[in-house]
């Protein structure tokens, strides 16, 4: 909040810069073309209307870019379908239902319930544990800390997105495996009886440490999106709510955060998707099953993505086109999720363009 | 003058040939050939080779290719190979981008005249060239040298048996001191080689206890999953009362406690390079005229022989393929004794006396 007002100075000093630039560059650029000719004010000629100009040629060029999106889009679907369905046509089981993954037998087996179901639950898990603390950290730095310390924290919240996948893989496996099951032992002893935590061992490697190991990761995409958000909060709305009494959390809970909701709900369904998608650190510390269980602490969990890095070595045709099926879904699962947060994000938009 | 002498070269060259090729049966060639290319392939053959294939040969081929181009570089000699899988490697021989290829198991049925068809006018060999010991690893506090039947291991991997301390191991380790726990079994995640050869191993050895099959997949349900060979060995040491397989070299590096197997000899023999090696002197060859496809004896009766074994091949041309000069100079360093001696240090077992002669000779036969 101390630092918006410089940022705008800077900013509008560099707008300022940009202008008398750019008018300047148009006015020498002029002058020597009519050489005989004093040019026509400050404000330099019009560019001449060519067949070929940059105007056209940027033109172009944004739309072929934008084209191509749509184009790359359609050509992942087209291809995923393609291989796929040889695949699917040659399974025995019930592609949405069958609890085993074996496309690689004389009667190929298999089904995504269990990897789907997989999925989706370890990215919940990770956004529980993320996204609270994300908005935390998001705060502190742009309303709490001084300015000297959000800094370099903001760059360092910044570098954990940086450290590759593999190596909290690593990590998740080698070192924080132990503190979790000693967690889910204690968890198992007084909360058994909630189905949650029940069972009876192996503990460890579960759904919990690849959700917590996702959590990590998806942590500095989320900081980073609603910092920047927060920061954005009009000095004005910020300051109206102080003077009328508000103590800072006050300030926040009324002007900070309700300005802030689409972005932050952009930042998590990034942070979401990102999780979706994770795959060597979760094929490191699931415990690869394939069935459906809400237990949260003992050995097992699986995933889409760790699924295909476990098995695309050594499949067979059929393998890697159940494969490439299973990624179809994650591929629908992703869309899906895009698509709801884009609505979520529309919806509050027209909210609060409305009140104001 | 000069078209004239080429053209007597050539004229001589196709006489030769035409003469070669009209005397005798197919077999009358060979030799000949033979004879010029073992000379050449006693020492070095200049060019670069790519294969690819078995990630469980790959720590093996590494040591070989160092080896080979101390000895070889200088003359020009290059060998890259890539550890993707056995299936990848399989696949690349038959698309043409590897000059050999590396598996775990070898060709089958469907995949040998696909293979064939690269080897102009010859056929794809199977050539045993690496033996990896399996280790069974365990982690049990206080218990040194545990000792286990085929069958008491294919009861604890399907979970039939759950506790340390259950009838059937204190039977077999009447002195241990073993822990009322529960046993956390532990298997690969991914798909691999290991896995097929550790259920083969049980489906052969513990047929009444062991009704899963193989695969490379693990099919037996629970138990925890790991992937791959490095996360066993490092699961295994973290976490107590648990027990795994994993290859000799994993289970040396972290230095794992390793259980003693009971063989066909009812012996319970050590892991350990040598005993492994053991398992292969009576194995039966399957494949013929230079094919060593091997029919291993997991119920092999020598004493002191570990019989959790695997064995990967190399899969090469015996004829037609456009390196063969370059890929049997390489398979002759591999099957002579200082290749196969230089695998001991980085925990795999040398091959058998016996049958490293027989792969020798194959190799030699590859024109």
């Amino acid at each position: 909040m101390g630092d918006y007002p410089s940022r705008s100075v800077n900013a509008t000093a560099g707008d300022l810069a940009a202008t008398s630039s750019r008018g300047q560059g148009a006015g020498y650029g002029a002058s020597p073309s009519n050489h005989n000719e004093p040019p026509l004010g400050g404000g330099g000629a019009l560019p001449k209307k060519s067949r070929f100009s940059i105007e056209t040629g940027f033109r172009a060029l944004s739309t072929a870019s934008g084209a191509m999106v749509l184009v790359i889009i359609v050509a992942i679907a087209v291809f995923l379908i393609y291989k796929a369905l040889p695949a699917l046509q040659a399974n025995t089981g019930h592609f949405l239902t069958q609890f085993e993954w074996n496309p690689n037998d004389a009667t190929p087996s298999f089904g995504i319930a269990a990897i789907a179901f997989g999925t989706v639950l370890s990215s919940i898990i990770a956004l529980l544990v993320a996204v609270p603390v994300a908005l935390s950290i998001a705060l502190f730095l742009s309303h709490y800390a001084p300015k000297r310390l959000a800094t370099p924290l903001g760059f360092v919240i910044d570098l954990l997105a940086a450290v590759p996948s593999v190596v909290f893989g690593l990590w998740g496996r080698d070192v924080l495996q132990s503190p979790v099951r000693d967690f889910s032992l204690w968890l198992n002893e007084y909360f058994g009886w909630i189905p949650l935590f029940g069972g009876n061992g192996p503990f460890g490697q579960s759904i919990l440490l690849g959700g917590l190991v996702l959590a990590i990761m998806v942590l500095p995409i989320i900081t980073s999106l609603s910092r920047e958000v927060f920061q954005q909060t009009p000095g004005m709305n910020e300051e109206a709510a102080l003077a009328l009494g508000a103590t800072r959390w006050e300030m926040i809970r009324t002007a900070v955060l309700p300005y802030g909701k689409p972005g932050v709900i952009a930042a998590v369904m990034l942070g979401l998707g990102r999780a979706l998608g994770e795959t060597i650190a979760l094929a490191m510390t699931l415990s690869i099953k394939f069935d459906i269980s809400f237990n949260l602490i003992e050995n097992g969990g699986n995933s889409v993505a760790a699924n295909i890095a476990n098995a695309f070595g050594e499949a067979n045709e059929t393998g890697r086109g159940a494969l490439i099926a299973s990624g179809l879904v994650l591929f629908t699962i992703t869309l899906v999720v895009n698509m709801t947060a884009r609505a979520i994000i529309y919806r509050r938009r027209e909210f609060r363009d409305n009140a104001a | 003058m000069k078209l004239q002498r080429s053209g007597l070269v050539a004229g001589i060259a196709l006489t030769a040939t035409i003469a070669l090729t009209a005397c005798g049966s197919d077999n009358e060639p060979t030799p000949a050939a033979n004879g010029g290319s073992s000379a050449a392939a006693g020492d070095c053959v200049s060019g670069s080779l790519t294969a690819q294939g078995s990630s469980a040969q790959k720590n093996a081929m590494d040591e070989w290719i160092k080896g080979y181009q101390a000895k070889c570089g200088s003359a020009g000699a290059k060998v890259d190979y890539q550890g993707t899988a056995s299936g990848a490697g399989i696949q690349a021989f038959i698309d043409g981008t590897a000059d050999f290829a590396g598996s775990d198991s070898a060709l089958k049925e469907e995949e040998q005249p696909k293979a064939d068809a690269k080897c102009v006018g010859g056929k794809a060999l199977n050539l045993p060239m690496v033996i990896g010991p399996i280790g069974v690893v365990y982690n049990v506090q206080g218990v040194d040298g545990l000792q286990l039947s085929p069958s008491t291991l294919a009861k604890i991997f399907s979970l039939k048996i759950t506790k340390w301390d259950d009838p059937a191991i204190k039977a077999e380790n009447p002195s241990a001191t073993l822990p009322s726990a529960n046993i956390e079994t532990v298997h690969r995640a991914d798909e691999s080689g290991t896995s097929d050869n550790f259920t083969k191993y049980l489906s052969k050895a513990a047929e009444a206890d062991w009704t899963y099959g193989n695969a490379k997949a693990w099919k037996a349900p629970g138990g925890t999953a790991v992937s791959k060979s490095d996360g066993i060995a490092t699961k295994v040491k973290n976490t107590a009362n648990t027990i795994s397989y994993v290859e000799m070299s994993f289970a040396e590096n972290l230095s794992l406690q390793t259980a003693k197997i009971k063989n066909g000899a009812g012996e319970y023999a050590e892991l350990n390079g040598t005993n492994a090696g053991k398992t292969f002197e009576n194995a039966t060859i399957k494949g013929k005229d230079g094919d060593l496809a091997l029919s291993i004896d997991y119920n092999t009766k020598t004493p002191g022989a570990y019989p959790i074994v695997l064995v990967t091949y190399e899969i090469a041309c015996s004829k037609g393929s456009a390196k063969a000069k370059e890929v049997q100079a390489f398979l002759k360093y591999t099957s002579s004794t200082d290749g196969q001696k230089a695998l001991e240090k980085v925990g795999y077992a040398p091959l058998p006396e016996t049958l490293r002669t027989q792969v020798e000779k194959s190799v030699a036969s590859i024109a």
